[in-house]
């Protein structure tokens, strides 16, 4: 059976080691912060400008003033700090930031990121994705294998507008996990249940060993 | 010289024309000047420049100012919230000027300090780079953006002194400081106005010199998502 949702989330956050400061995305990826594991410490980021997001207040409790980067409603905890924008994407774009845990409409075998905009559908805007794909030390994304279609997301090259070019190092799907290493990617792990051969059928960017 | 308008009216006379350029705080729906929109709603003015991280939504924020066709051109990088945004946008009323979050906030920071262009690894090899000038340092690539100084710029701060220090809330800083910063003219809406000595020195948020009239309000710090947990 491959990943579901929060089986996706919760390998995500096998890549989360004590004491980083992390961003999460919108979607999966904010499931994450579920299944930080006991003991450890990890500082997450939300990029309206604070560190230490804590989880959804209880109800009645909800505060106006503090809100995430999807503009949910959270609290904060001992250790948070609160800053401006100008600031927040200063420790972004200055690599103080670790990782980025990010959602993806489609991944390139060299790593490019599409995630922002469908030509022809209606375009939100980039957010501060494109900031964080230029400025954290590592970019993993988690998204599914394939699109509705059943079309692989994970290609030789993006069709859609990119994000960033060659930003990504670690791409996590509902079928496995893979690197992108020098000449392609590399299968590092599988879903339970998956085959190899599954994942390579699903996948259209090169795989090397 | 006096800082402190008796309202969001007062603050603006004489600051508002047609075809001006603003810079607004606010993330979402989430530190919004809210009463100097609406003010700036019943001034009537058009043809504005907005920069600002978002649009509010429909009826709420800036998306007041796209109901009545006050705005000629958006710079921001989220404009999710808003149908009529969209219906504008699609059919050629209202230009619109995506920039990176960061680049947005940066942009506004670097006009205010008096830096009139920055180099970022932010957008390259994306849209965002098309047409600006691309620099290498120490084996990189990085694009040229530039700073933003605008007419006016319009803030909520949760407390000012009558000297206009500001003392913002929690996550509803964000590009309230910048946007401050980066107006020629920066007028400052406030839920408490105290006597200058009542607040820390050393916790002042943007010191005073940056803002030049404020009023004190009651706002509506409307909710977009509320999410919460059972106990």
């Amino acid at each position: 059976m491959p990943w579901d949702r929060n089986q996706l989330a919760a390998r995500a956050a096998k890549e989360l080691q004590d004491g980083m400061y992390v961003n999460l995305g919108i979607g999966i990826p904010t499931l994450v912060a579920n299944y930080i594991p006991e003991g450890m410490t990890v500082t997450l980021q939300s990029e309206n400008g604070m560190l230490g997001i804590g989880p959804f207040p209880l109800a009645g409790e909800e505060d106006a003033d503090l809100i995430n980067a999807g503009k949910q409603t959270i609290s904060e905890l001992p250790h948070s700090a609160y800053f401006d924008s100008a600031q927040s994407f200063a420790m972004i774009r200055g690599g103080k930031i670790a990782m980025a845990i990010l959602g993806a409409m489609e991944v390139s075998e060299n790593g490019d990121l599409a995630n922002w905009m469908i030509p022809g559908k209606l375009v939100k805007g980039m957010g501060g994705a494109m900031d964080l794909v230029a400025g954290v030390k590592r970019v993993v994304v988690v998204m599914d294998h394939t699109n509705k279609h059943g079309d692989s997301k994970v290609l030789h090259e993006c069709t859609l507008p990119l994000t960033g070019k060659a930003c990504v190092h670690r791409i996590i799907t509902n079928l496995g996990v893979l690197d992108v290493v020098p000449g392609g990617l590399k299968i590092v792990e599988l879903a339970d249940g998956v085959t190899e051969a599954e994942l390579r059928a699903a996948t259209e960017a090169t795989l090397v060993d | 010289m006096k800082k402190v308008y008796a309202s969001a009216s007062a603050a603006l006379e004489g600051l508002l024309h047609d075809g001006m350029s603003i810079a607004a705080g606010g993330f979402g729906l989430c530190g919004i000047p809210e009463l100097l929109i609406a003010a700036i709603k019943q001034a009537g003015t058009r043809d504005i420049t907005i920069a600002s991280n978002n649009c509010g939504v429909d009826d709420f924020g800036l998306g007041v100012l796209l109901a009545t066709k006050q705005i000629k051109k958006m710079q921001s990088s989220y404009v999710g919230e808003n149908a009529e945004f969209m219906r504008q946008f699609l059919s050629g009323e209202l230009e619109l000027e995506f920039n990176p979050q960061g680049t947005l906030a940066e942009r506004m920071r670097a006009g205010g300090a008096g830096i009139p262009g920055f180099y970022t690894k932010t957008g390259v090899g994306t849209v965002i780079a098309e047409g600006k000038e691309h620099k290498d340092f120490g084996g990189e690539t990085y694009i040229l953006e530039t700073g933003i100084v605008t007419d006016l710029a319009i803030v909520k701060a949760w407390k000012a002194d009558t000297s206009g220090n500001l003392i913002f809330r929690k996550t509803a800083r964000n590009f309230n400081v910048p946007a401050a910063t980066c107006g020629r003219v920066c007028v400052a809406e406030v839920e408490e106005i105290v006597p200058v000595g009542s607040l820390n020195p050393d916790c002042i948020h943007l010191p005073g010199i940056y803002v030049h009239r404020i009023i004190q309000g009651q706002h509506e710090k409307r909710i977009e998502q509320r999410t919460v947990r059972s106990a």
